[in-house]
This record gives C-alpha cells, sequence and structure tokens, in this order.
C-alpha cells in the first residue's frame, strides 16, 4: 500500500482540524450518554474507531461495484455486521462495561459519524486512505469523549478511571458532588465549551460571517 | 457504468446479505458461552454480596463463585401458602414467564402489577449446617426506573444482613446512591419486622435519631432521594409482607416448616 501526501491529511485532520464532534459537529448524542466515566468513554471510543475503521474499509473495498440506487444501504449492512460484532465481544469478554454501556453500543449504529465518513469519503477514496480516515475520525471522536469524562467523572463523582480523587460526602469524605456532571446537560455545556474555545484560538475555524 | 443494472443489484445485495450474515452468526455462536457465563457469574455474584459472602468491590471467578454456592440451597417457595415446593427446579421457575399473579392496586405498593406465584428463595449455611442467611431477590419501583435487588436476613428471620440494589435507573449521585454499598451498609442489623412478622422497617428522611422510638428499624435517607427512599421501603416492606415472602418468612419464623440442606450434602447423598 501506498500512502499519498493525502493519505497523512486524511489521518491528521480529524484529530483536530476536522474534528467529527467539534468541527463536524457528528456524534453529539453518544458522547452525551457515555461521558459520565473515563471507562466507558474509553470503551467506546475504542468501539467507535474500531468501527468507523472497518466499515470505511469494508465500503472503500467494494465502491467501484456499489450500485448506485442501493449505495447507503450497503454502508448501512457493513456498520451494522461491525456495530453487532463489537458489540457481541464486549458483551463476551467485558460483561461489566457492557452493562454500563447498555444500548450506547449497538447505537453506535446511528452514530453519524460512522454513516458520514462512509458516505463522504470510503465511497470514493482507497482502501487505505479509508482505513486511516475511519482510525483518525475514530480517535478524534474519542479524544473529546475522553476530555469530556475526564471532567464529568471527577467533578460528578470524585474519581477518574474508578480512583477516588476527591472523597465524596456520601462516602464519609468532604467532597460534595456536582449533581449537574452526572446528567447529558452537563455534556452540552462542556461540548459546547470545547468548541467555542477550539473556534476562538482558531480564527481559520471560524464561520464566515 | 453496468453497476446500475438490475441483476448487478441484486447480485450486490445478496453476496453482502450473505456475507454478513455469516459474520453476525458465526459472532454469536462463537461467543454465546462465554457471554452465559458472565451473565450467570454476575447474578450469582450479586447473591453472594447480598449474603455478605463477597464484599461489595471483590471480584469472584467462576470456580470460587461455585465453591461458595456449595453451602447453599436455593428453593422454590410458593408465596401465598408460604410452602416450600420439594423437587421444583429453582432456574425453570425464574425462566417461566407464566408465573404471575396479578395484584389488586391496594396490594400493590412496590408498584410491580403482579407478582410470582412461585418465588426462589437463597439460603446460605454456616459450616456447621446452621443457617446464615435466607437471601430474597425483589424487584420494586423507584422513583423513575424498577429497581432490582437482593436482601439477605439473619437466620432469625427479622433483622438486615446485607442489601444490596444492582440495577436501577434512578439519577447518579441522588437516588443512584441506592447502589453506593455505603449506604447499603446502612441496612445492616436494622430489624425488619416486628414480633408478629410484620414488615415495620423504612428510610426516613435525613438521619436517624438513634433516640427515637423505633429507630431500629429505621433506615438514613438520602439528601435529594426521598422519593427513591420511599420505593425501597415500599419495595421491602411489600417482599417482607403477605404477598410476597412473608407467609414463609413467617412459617420459618414459627418454626412450622423444616429446612432443605446445602447443595453439596445433598450430592453426597445420592
Amino acid at each position: 500500500m501506498k500512502f499519498s501526501e493525502s493519505s497523512k491529511d486524511s489521518f491528521i485532520k480529524p484529530l483536530f482540524k476536522n474534528n467529527p464532534i467539534f468541527v463536524q459537529i457528528l456524534g453529539v448524542c453518544s458522547a452525551l450518554a457515555v461521558t459520565t466515566s473515563l471507562k466507558t468513554a474509553l470503551t467506546m471510543a475504542l468501539a467507535v474507531t474500531f468501527v468507523t475503521a472497518f466499515s470505511n474499509v469494508g465500503v472503500a473495498l467494494i465502491r467501484k461495484v456499489i450500485p448506485g440506487s442501493i449505495r447507503m444501504i450497503v454502508e448501512m449492512t457493513i456498520i451494522a455486521t461491525l456495530v453487532i460484532l463489537v458489540d457481541q465481544l464486549i458483551k463476551a469478554f467485558s460483561y461489566n462495561l457492557s452493562k454500563q454501556l447498555s444500548v450506547y453500543v449497538g447505537l453506535i449504529i446511528t452514530n453519524c459519524i460512522v454513516m458520514g465518513r462512509a458516505e463522504a469519503f470510503a465511497i470514493k477514496n482507497k482502501v487505505g486512505d479509508s482505513l486511516l480516515d475511519g482510525i483518525g475520525n475514530g480517535l478524534g471522536y474519542g479524544a473529546v469523549l475522553l476530555v469530556v469524562a475526564f471532567f464529568r467523572e471527577l467533578f460528578g463523582f470524585g474519581k477518574l478511571f474508578g480512583i477516588v480523587v476527591f472523597p465524596t460526602v456520601q462516602n464519609g469524605g468532604w467532597y460534595v458532588p456536582n449533581g449537574l456532571m452526572v446528567t447529558a446537560p452537563a455534556a452540552f455545556f462542556l461540548i459546547g465549551g470545547i468548541i467555542w474555545l477550539v473556534k476562538t484560538c482558531n480564527k481559520e475555524m471560524q464561520d464566515a460571517e | 457504468m453496468a453497476n446500475e443494472s438490475t441483476t448487478k443489484t441484486f447480485t450486490v445485495a445478496a453476496l453482502l446479505a450473505i456475507v454478513c450474515a455469516i459474520i453476525v452468526s458465526l459472532a454469536n455462536v462463537s461467543l454465546k458461552d462465554l457471554q452465559r457465563q458472565n451473565q450467570t457469574l454476575d447474578r450469582q455474584t450479586n447473591i453472594l454480596r447480598a449474603a455478605g459472602l463477597v464484599q461489595p468491590t471483590e471480584k469472584v471467578t467462576g470456580a470460587q463463585a461455585a465453591e461458595l454456592f456449595k453451602k447453599s440451597a436455593a428453593i422454590v417457595v410458593d408465596l401465598q401458602s408460604g410452602e416450600i415446593v420439594p423437587d421444583a427446579d429453582p432456574e425453570a421457575v425464574e425462566a417461566d414467564k407464566t408465573n404471575l399473579r396479578p395484584l389488586d392496586k391496594a396490594d400493590d405498593i412496590a408498584g410491580i402489577g403482579s407478582v410470582p406465584k412461585l418465588g426462589v428463595v437463597y439460603l446460605f449455611f454456616n459450616d456447621d449446617g446452621t443457617l446464615d442467611a435466607v437471601t430474597l431477590p425483589i424487584v420494586g419501583t423507584g422513583l423513575w426506573s424498577t429497581l432490582y435487588g437482593f436482601l439477605s436476613l439473619h437466620s432469625d428471620y427479622a433483622t438486615v444482613k446485607r442489601l444490596v440494589f444492582y440495577d436501577h435507573g434512578e439519577t447518579p449521585g441522588l437516588g443512584g446512591e441506592i447502589s453506593n454499598p455505603t449506604w447499603d451498609r446502612k441496612w445492616e442489623g436494622k430489624i425488619a419486622v416486628d414480633k408478629e412478622g410484620e414488615p415495620i422497617i423504612a428510610v426516613v428522611k435525613g438521619t436517624v435519631n438513634p433516640d427515637a422510638q423505633g429507630a431500629a428499624s429505621m433506615v438514613d435517607g438520602i439528601s435529594g432521594a426521598t422519593l427513591t427512599g420511599k420505593g425501597v421501603t415500599n419495595t421491602i416492606r411489600f417482599w417482607l409482607g403477605d404477598n410476597g415472602y412473608g407467609p414463609f418468612l413467617k412459617k420459618l419464623r414459627f418454626d412450622e416448616i423444616e429446612l432443605p440442606a446445602p447443595t453439596a450434602d445433598r450430592k453426597d447423598e445420592k
């Protein structure tokens, strides 16, 4: 496989400059649901990276034979297959996490990032580039998830990766957990904050007025 | 391009469907055993935690759980009569979806609509063969969601040994604290039923005043979760009451029925 100059771009760009969450504003729904703890956020990030990477590969592999009329159904079938695979694997090897993530693994199917990348990139690009684009987008999504989860777990539960940082009053400590952090609106505020911060610092990302 | 012909469209769709179906089926078949083991172990761990044999954050392997369950017996109880149903298979009873009796609104304090006719009870024995704990599955309605848990009583059938909620959808940090082991442990040693065997235990608002009358049957509420606390009270009172395990517990307490031996001993006899 030979990577062109644009291959590097397809991997690097989604990490920041074309980040799926704070630039493309995709996949926000699951970013609200699974970011109450770092552990679930990390699992979700890896699961989404796996799915975007391999659905991109799958779509790119058969891009030349896909009839245009059933293009999206084909993409969806590939994505659904991968999501079921991930869901089954998590249930088999990490049962506790699968309970915490509940329906959200299955809902990766509806994550716009996956479908978005298949439709916008993999359908017209080479397999290698599509793989990199998938991984890049998955990681770009995962990075934002982890940042949000860091704040929510720390201020909502006084913990990081399940390890106590601030002992909470419920457990006899001093820290009064922030109730807002454990509910979905907190993720809206945090993601909104991130978008604002990133766009303020990067003039080129600002929308033209 | 020839991609758009009807034949081609059908061929691509069919091939893709076959390949995807094979992948999904393979994954499901090959991982099924592992998933089932996980589910069983998860349930067993929750029961052992409720029985006080495993600490809340401790993890057990399948072998360890099996070892601990040797000193236990799962029995099937006719909830209305309180009699033990001998030779009934607890797993079959749990899986039987027709095993339900609708409840009158007035009786349904736990908000569950119907109650099993046959209930499964887990008995845990000490090394000398005396009863250590009796563990009851409980289910009820909190503020937002259904609460699933296990309640263990000591061998006097009145004092709480431990309470565990393993599944619920209450607000994290508020009602969700019912599954915090720190709160669950506040139930230890509380008197759940009076001398006649009627449930009296309750979650109160705020902290229990140790000098108050009946303080031994009161549990500290969770701040900001008064309604979840009410749901917990009702759930526990329901399952210890006449429509729950009440008749069975009363019979045990007043020596009207005999308990079976632990599973391991029974196998030796055969």
